[in-house]
């Protein structure tokens, strides 16, 4: 009878402790978290300002390095021609089809690589070929094979997802606890729900993190496709900017290239704090 | 129908060899017994002796290398196992580590979810439901453990040193709990254990193995009466039992 009031007790004990050792937990990390955003901005305000600087009293002609504020208005006038939406929104096209199709093609091969090792070793030799060749000099014989239109910028962006996703697939899947394996087939599970119930969610921190370089790599893809040979997209428009000696227009497509790449990034990293918040540790 | 004298598990001649570098390790040496249903058999024995070894094979996750096991009415039971090492899924909360074995079986969720909430008070973790494994500590991660393998109520509990990370206040609620679901359930355990105590406290019969690779040194009856009380275990039988155990482990 004590025994359980004891019992009680200690749990309430506990509990409070968790909690109030939450709440301190969380108002600690929002002040970390606001303090990261505020030396962020800091430091890319500085950047600017040196930037600024180095522009004016540099003496750079501006086809070298044009001023923040040129590049400003160098985008202004880009985005209300609706050339740069256009462009934009074809390398987003190329990148997020060759960013979907590589990865999954990846998971589904990478699976099946995991799994069997005569598939494996079927696949050794293209695997490791496909990671040792540079995509930047494949680029070119794929456009003479398939043309200047989206299509070959799709294969060189699934092309170049496609290792880092099917190598963070065999290991995820493999790295996976031979005792889970083990419980799963002493509730007799179906091949099925081991599958989603044990290997999906065991390898998805590894998945995730090969979709993150997949992601990035996907957009260094779409551009080198398109400065190859293309009349479209943000690489095409850097093409262009260099010609004509408009280099802020160089600058324009680059950092809307960088701007891309952070939300796909951050789109990844949403996507993690989503499916692996039971892996989240406290931070400080 | 098996009667109450037909054993539910046989233990046939088992051996066990892991392949190595030099011929192999043997780990479990012509092994043989019987399990008579609603026995509760407890295994002792030294380190590296098999017992875990018979455990996966006696569930099927691994053949023998020579004899085999058979059940009474020739059809593997439902097994719930409590492995050795901590085995919680650490993408699923507590509740739902719980919940799995009847998530695989298809039973309705919302009824599984109110049988891992009984699962969850008995093994004591109210407040922590839906906690992820993480936020545990060893002796909690254990009782999750064990509410997952009496879930899906099994007729044949598996269990390797299930208390092995538990203080001794939970600990002894916990076997007065294993207990009474074993006398309510009518359920066949199998349990390995290090400690001699709780082999006499809990089971009907305990094994002894041998030292590498096990072999069966000794079968005893326990003849404690039931309901087994505190007192018992400061009884001179239970102390004689202790002592034979004791000599023939060393
Ligand atoms: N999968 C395996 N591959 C190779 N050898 C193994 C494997 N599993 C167990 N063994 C070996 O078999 C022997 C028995 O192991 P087992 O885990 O059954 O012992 P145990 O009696 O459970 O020991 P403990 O009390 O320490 O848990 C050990 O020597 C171990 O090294
Ligand atoms: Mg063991």
């Amino acid at each position: 009878m004590s025994l359980m009031v004891v019992h009680k007790l200690t749990q309430q004990f506990r509990r409070s402790v968790v909690l109030s050792s939450r709440g301190i937990m969380a108002t600690l990390t929002q002040r970390v978290i606001a303090l990261r955003s505020w030396l962020g901005g800091l430091s890319v305000l500085l950047f600017l300002a040196t930037w600024h600087l180095a522009t004016r009293y540099g003496g750079l002609p501006a086809f070298i390095l044009p001023s923040p504020a040129a590049v400003g208005q160098r985008f202004l006038r880009a985005v209300m021609e609706g050339l740069l939406i256009e462009h934009t929104l074809i390398t987003l096209l190329e990148v997020m089809v060759g960013l979907v199709t590589g990865a999954s093609l990846a998971t589904l091969i990478g699976y099946g690589v995991a799994k069997s090792r005569l598939l494996e070793n079927l696949l050794a030799p293209y695997l490791v070929a496909s990671q040792a060749i540079p995509m930047v000099a494949v680029a070119p014989l794929l456009i003479i094979w398939f043309g200047p239109g989206l299509f070959s910028k799709f294969l060189i962006c699934a092309l170049i997802v496609f290792f880092p996703v099917l190598i963070n697939t065999v290991v995820g899947v493999r790295a996976v606890p031979k005792v889970y394996y083990e419980l799963m087939r002493s509730l007799r599970a179906t091949r099925r729900q081991t599958l989603l119930k044990l290997e999906v969610p065991a390898a998805m921190p590894i998945l995730l993190g090969g979709l993150r370089i997949g992601a990035t790599l996907s957009v260094i893809g779409a551009v080198v496709g398109e400065l190859v040979g293309s009349d479209r997209g943000l690489g095409y428009l850097i093409y262009v900017g260099r010609s004509q000696y408009d280099t802020a227009l160089v600058f324009v497509a680059v950092f809307t290239l960088i701007a891309m790449a952070l939300g796909l990034y951050g789109l990844v990293t949403l996507l993690e704090k989503t499916l692996l918040a039971w892996q989240e540790q406290p931070r400080l | 129908m098996t009667s109450p004298t037909t054993p539910i598990l046989t233990v046939h001649n088992l051996s066990a060899v892991f392949p190595d570098n030099n011929g192999g390790l043997q780990a479990l040496d012509r092994v043989s017994f019987q399990v008579y249903p609603r026995e509760f058999l407890a295994v002792l024995g030294p380190s590296g002796s098999g017992k875990s070894t018979l455990l996966r094979i006696i569930a099927g996750l691994l053949q023998p290398t020579e004899g085999k096991v058979s059940f009474g009415d020739h059809r593997q039971p439902r097994i719930g196992m409590v492995f050795q090492q901590a085995t919680l899924m650490p993408w699923r909360t507590v509740i739902q580590n719980i919940m799995l074995p009847l998530e695989l079986d298809g039973t309705d969720p919302q009824q599984a979810r109110a049988r891992a909430r009984e699962l969850i008070d008995l093994v004591g973790l109210q407040s922590f439901e839906n906690h992820w494994p993480r936020e545990l500590s060893g002796g909690m991660a254990q009782r999750v453990a064990i509410a997952r393998a009496l879930i899906h109520d099994p007729d044949l509990l598996l269990l390797d040193e299930p208390f092995a990370s538990l203080d001794a206040l939970t600990r002894e609620r916990m076997w007065a709990e294993l207990l009474r679901i074993w006398q309510a359930r009518q359920k066949t355990v199998i349990m390995v254990t290090h400690s001699i105590s709780e082999a006499l406290f809990l089971a009907d019969r305990v094994i002894v193995f041998s030292a590498r690779p096990g072999r069966v040194k000794l079968d005893l009856n326990v003849d404690l009466p039931r309901p087994r009380t505190d007192e018992m275990r400061y009884t001179a039988h239970f102390g004689r039992l202790a002592r034979r155990l004791k000599d023939t482990i060393e």
